[in-house]
C-alpha cells in the first residue's frame, strides 16, 4: 500500500477556505493544485490560490542575509535558525467534498477540522473530481482570491493533464464557463486565453 | 434507439414561439447551422403530443449583444469551439404543422397542430417513421411520387383521395410537368379504380415519349396494355411512328353544335356576332344539320341568305374564315362512321383509359375543338349514369379523370363559366369526374376553379403572378412562396392539398429507366386493387 505523504496541516480554517502551514520550507503546493484534507466525517477538497512564506512572528520582518553568500543555499548554512524562525504556508478555497465515496460538489456542512494534514491530490483523484464542472461556480463566484481568473486557468491547466484528451476537457469547461460568464464576455475570453 | 443515436438525431431545443409565428429552437452545441437547411422536417417531442413540423428560417444570436460589438477571438481553436453553442448559438425558426400521435400503437393519423410544444421540448430531426406517419406508407391506395429534399422517406400520394377532386400540375415549361402528369396517371392506373382520358396534344403518354436527355420513356400503353387504349386523330401520324391505335375518332359535321363554336370563339378569331350567327343558323338548320349546310351555302356562293337571316356581310366572311380553318382538320367528316363518344365511355366503362392523340393536328383550335366537344358529351353520358344508379341505388359509374393540357385555353376567367371543364372543375366531383389541369401558366386561369382545385403540384414557377396564384388561399403563403421560387429547375415539386396532410416539396421519382419500370407496371408490389375485385363483387 503507498503510503500518502502528508504536505502541510490546517491551522486556520472555516467553511469555504482553509490556511495550512507546509511542513517544509519553501515547499509549497503550485498554484491552482488540488489538496485534500479531513473535516468531520468527509474529506474535503481545495484548489490553492494562494501561497506564501514569511516569519513566524507577524511583527518581525525578514531581513536579506546573503550579501556575502556565494550562493543561496549558503544563506542557510550561515544561519540554520532560519529554518525554525520562517514558514510557508498556503490558502486553499474548499470546492467540495466527499463522503462514503460519493463527490458532492458544493461546500461541506462543516469546515476542515484544524490541525488536520493535507495532501496533494493524486491525478486519478483529479481526474475523477472533474468529471463533473458544476464546482467551477464556486471559484467564479469566490470573493477571497485576488485574481480568481488566474487560479481558475490554473487548475484546469492542471487538471487536464489528468484527462486522456486535455483538448476535449478544456473546451467541456470553457463551455460551463461561458454559461456562467454569459454576461461577460471580456472576463470569459481572459481566461479562455490563459487556458 | 440508443443514447448515442439520439444524441445523432438531436437538433435543438424549443426555446420560444407562437402557434401563428412557429416555435423557435436553440440549435444544439453539437450541431453546426450550415448543417440544417431550410425545409427540412423536424419532430417536436412534446410531453403528450408529438409535433411534425419545418424549418422555415435560420438565424444567429448571441446570449450578450456585446459578444456582437466585441467579437472573441475565434483565431485561437479553443476560444472558438467553446463560444460556439453558448456565447452563441444557432437558432431555428419551425412551424409546427401536425401533430402525429406520440404514442406508439395509437393509430390516430396526423391532425393540424392547434397548438405548440412546451418549453425545452426536444427537437429532432424526423426520422423516416415520423415521414410515413405523416405522408403514409406505400401502400394499395398510396402511390410513391418522390423523396422529401434530403432524406431517402418515400412521399407517397393517397391516389383514392387525389382523384375525388380536380387536381393541378403547373411549372415552366421544361421543368418536367409531363413526367410528373405521367406518374401520376399511373399512379391512378395502378393505385385506383379510376379510368382516365387524357387529351394528349403532344402525342406524350400513349406511346414512347422523350426525356430532355433525348433518351425514350415507355408510355401509359406499353406500361398498361390491358388497362390503356390508344385513339387517334390522325392515322398518317400513326403509320409514321409504326403504332397502331385502337380506334381512329372521326368526328362528323352532325355532331359540331353551337355551344362547341362558342369555345372555339377566341382561337378561330370568330366575333361574338359570328357566334350569333352560328345559333341563328343551328336554329335554321338543326343542331345536327347547321355545319353541313352552311358550308354548302359557302360552296355555292349563296349571298342571299345572308342577308334574309340579318347577318352582316363581315360577319359571314368572318364565320366562313373559321369554318374554313375547321375544314383543314381531316379528322372532320361529314358523317363520323362510329360514334366516338359511345365508344370512348364503352371502354371507360371496362375499365380502360383511353388517350387521345392528337398526332399532327397540334393546332390549339383542334385540340378545343375535341376536347371540349367530346368532354361534354362525355359528361352528360356519365351525369345520366350517375343519376340512374342512384335511383335504382345500384353501384355508381368508377370515377373518370379528365386530363387537359394548355388548361388556361379551356378555364381562363372569360370563358370557364361556360365551357364544361369550368362546370367540372367546379361541381362535377359530385358525378364522379374530375380533371387533372397541366398548365404553364396558371395566372390565366380563373380564380374561381384554381380555388376548387384539390391539389396543387407545382414544379418551378418565377413568374410572381403564377406563384400568387398558384398558392392563393394557402396558409403559409409567404414561406412556401421562398420555398417555390427556390425549386429546382428539374425533378422537383412542391405538392400540397388535399390529398396531403401538409404542403412537401419532393424529388420526383425516377421514370425512365430499366429499374423504374419494373415498380411502374401494373404488377407493382401492393396493388391488389384488382385481385381482389372479384371478392368485393361477390361480398358486394
Amino acid at each position: 500500500m503507498v503510503v500518502e505523504q502528508k504536505i502541510a496541516e490546517v491551522i486556520e480554517t472555516s467553511n469555504s477556505e482553509f490556511l495550512a502551514e507546509c511542513y517544509d520550507l519553501d515547499n509549497v503546493p503550485a498554484l491552482g493544485s488540488m489538496v485534500r484534507t479531513k473535516g468531520k466525517g468527509c474529506q474535503i477538497y481545495g484548489i490553492v490560490y494562494v501561497s506564501a512564506t514569511h516569519s513566524i512572528e507577524p511583527g518581525r520582518r525578514i531581513a536579506a542575509r546573503g550579501k556575502a553568500a556565494t550562493s543561496e543555499a549558503d544563506v542557510f548554512k550561515a544561519n540554520p535558525q532560519l529554518a525554525k524562525l520562517l514558514c510557508s504556508d498556503f490558502k486553499a478555497l474548499v470546492v467540495g467534498h466527499s463522503q462514503d465515496k460519493a463527490i458532492y460538489q458544493y461546500l461541506p456542512p462543516s469546515p476542515a477540522s484544524i490541525y488536520s494534514f493535507v495532501y496533494a491530490c493524486s491525478p486519478v483523484e483529479v481526474k475523477q473530481f472533474t468529471q463533473s464542472l458544476n464546482f467551477l461556480n464556486l471559484m467564479i463566484e469566490s470573493r477571497s482570491t485576488v485574481a480568481p481568473d488566474e487560479v481558475i486557468a490554473a487548475f484546469l491547466r492542471y487538471a487536464s493533464l489528468t484527462h486522456p484528451v486535455p483538448e476535449e476537457f478544456l473546451v467541456k469547461a470553457g463551455k460551463e464557463l461561458a454559461w456562467t460568464l454569459s454576461n461577460d464576455m471580456r472576463r470569459l475570453d481572459s481566461i479562455l486565453k490563459r487556458l | 434507439m440508443t443514447e448515442n443515436e439520439k444524441m445523432n438525431t438531436k437538433l435543438g431545443t424549443v426555446i420560444s414561439g407562437s402557434l401563428t409565428q412557429g416555435v423557435h429552437v436553440k440549435l444544439d452545441p453539437a450541431r453546426s447551422v450550415e448543417d440544417v437547411t431550410v425545409g427540412r422536417y423536424v419532430a417536436i417531442q412534446g410531453e403528450k403530443k408529438r409535433f411534425f413540423g419545418m424549418i422555415t428560417d435560420i438565424s444567429l444570436e448571441a446570449v450578450d449583444p456585446r459578444a456582437m460589438v466585441m467579437p472573441p477571438d475565434i483565431s485561437v481553436p479553443l476560444i472558438a469551439k467553446v463560444v460556439s453553442g453558448t456565447t452563441t448559438y444557432g437558432k431555428l425558426s419551425v412551424l409546427p404543422m401536425l401533430t402525429i400521435s406520440g404514442v406508439a400503437g395509437d393509430t390516430e393519423g396526423p391532425q393540424p397542430a392547434k397548438t405548440v410544444p412546451p418549453h425545452f421540448a426536444r427537437v429532432e430531426l424526423a426520422s423516416q417513421s415520423d415521414v410515413q406517419r405523416v405522408f403514409g406508407k406505400e401502400d394499395k391506395q398510396r402511390f410513391y411520387v418522390g423523396t422529401p429534399l434530403d432524406m431517402e422517406t418515400r412521399i407517397c400520394l393517397d391516389m383514392v383521395e387525389l382523384v375525388k377532386r380536380s387536381n393541378g400540375v403547373f411549372g415552366k415549361s421544361g421543368t418536367g410537368k409531363t413526367f410528373l402528369t405521367r406518374l401520376l396517371l399511373i399512379g391512378m392506373l395502378q393505385k385506383s379504380r379510376t379510368t382516365s382520358l387524357i387529351f394528349d396534344m403532344h402525342n406524350e403518354y400513349g406511346w414512347e415519349g422523350t426525356s430532355e436527355k433525348d433518351h425514350k420513356v415507355k408510355g401509359l400503353k406499353q406500361l398498361f396494355p390491358g388497362k390503356v387504349a390508344v385513339f387517334s386523330l390522325d392515322e398518317k401520324y400513326d403509320q409514321r411512328r409504326k403504332v397502331k391505335s385502337d380506334f381512329v375518332v372521326k368526328i362528323g359535321y352532325d355532331e359540331i353544335e353551337p355551344e362547341d363554336m362558342q369555345m372555339l370563339r377566341s382561337v378561330l378569331n370568330l366575333t361574338d356576332l359570328a357566334v350569333q350567327a352560328v345559333y341563328e343558323l343551328a336554329r335554321y338548320f338543326g343542331d345536327d344539320k347547321w355545319l353541313q349546310s352552311t358550308l354548302d351555302l359557302f360552296d355555292s356562293g349563296d349571298k342571299e341568305f345572308a342577308g334574309k337571316h340579318n347577318i352582316a356581310e363581315g360577319t359571314w366572311k368572318n364565320l366562313l374564315r373559321g369554318l374554313q380553318m375547321l375544314q383543314r382538320f381531316k379528322f372532320l367528316v361529314p358523317h363520323a362512321p362510329e360514334n366516338t363518344v359511345t365508344t370512348i365511355l364503352e371502354y371507360i366503362s371496362h375499365g380502360k383509359s383511353v388517350v387521345l392523340q392528337f398526332g399532327g393536328y397540334d393546332d390549339i383550335a383542334a385540340y378545343v375543338l375535341v376536347a371540349n366537344l367530346l368532354t361534354r358529351r362525355i359528361y352528360d353520358r356519365y351525369r345520366e349514369m350517375v343519376d340512374i344508379a342512384i335511383s335504382a341505388d345500384s353501384k355508381k359509374p368508377d370515377q373518370l379523370v379528365i386530363t387537359i393540357e394548355e388548361a388556361h385555353r379551356f378555364l381562363n376567367p372569360e370563358i370557364s363559366s361556360q365551357t364544361i371543364f369550368g362546370k367540372i372543375a367546379r361541381e362535377m366531383r359530385k358525378y364522379n369526374v374530375t380533371m387533372l389541369v397541366i398548365d404553364q401558366r396558371p395566372s390565366g386561369i380563373d380564380e374561381e376553379v384554381m380555388s376548387q382545385l384539390g391539389t396543387k403540384i407545382t414544379c418551378l414557377l418565377d413568374n410572381e403572378k403564377d406563384v400568387d396564384t398558384v398558392l392563393t388561399g394557402v396558409s403559409g403563403k409567404s414561406e412556401l412562396k421562398s420555398v417555390l421560387s427556390k425549386l429546382d429547375s428539374k425533378q422537383q415539386a412542391l405538392i400540397f392539398g388535399h390529398a396531403l396532410p401538409m404542403p412537401v416539396v419532393v424529388k420526383v421519382r425516377e421514370y425512365g429507366s430499366a429499374d423504374s419500370y419494373k415498380e411502374l407496371g401494373p404488377s407493382s408490389p401492393g396493388d391488389s386493387t384488382r385481385k381482389t375485385d372479384g371478392l368485393d363483387d361477390l361480398w358486394g
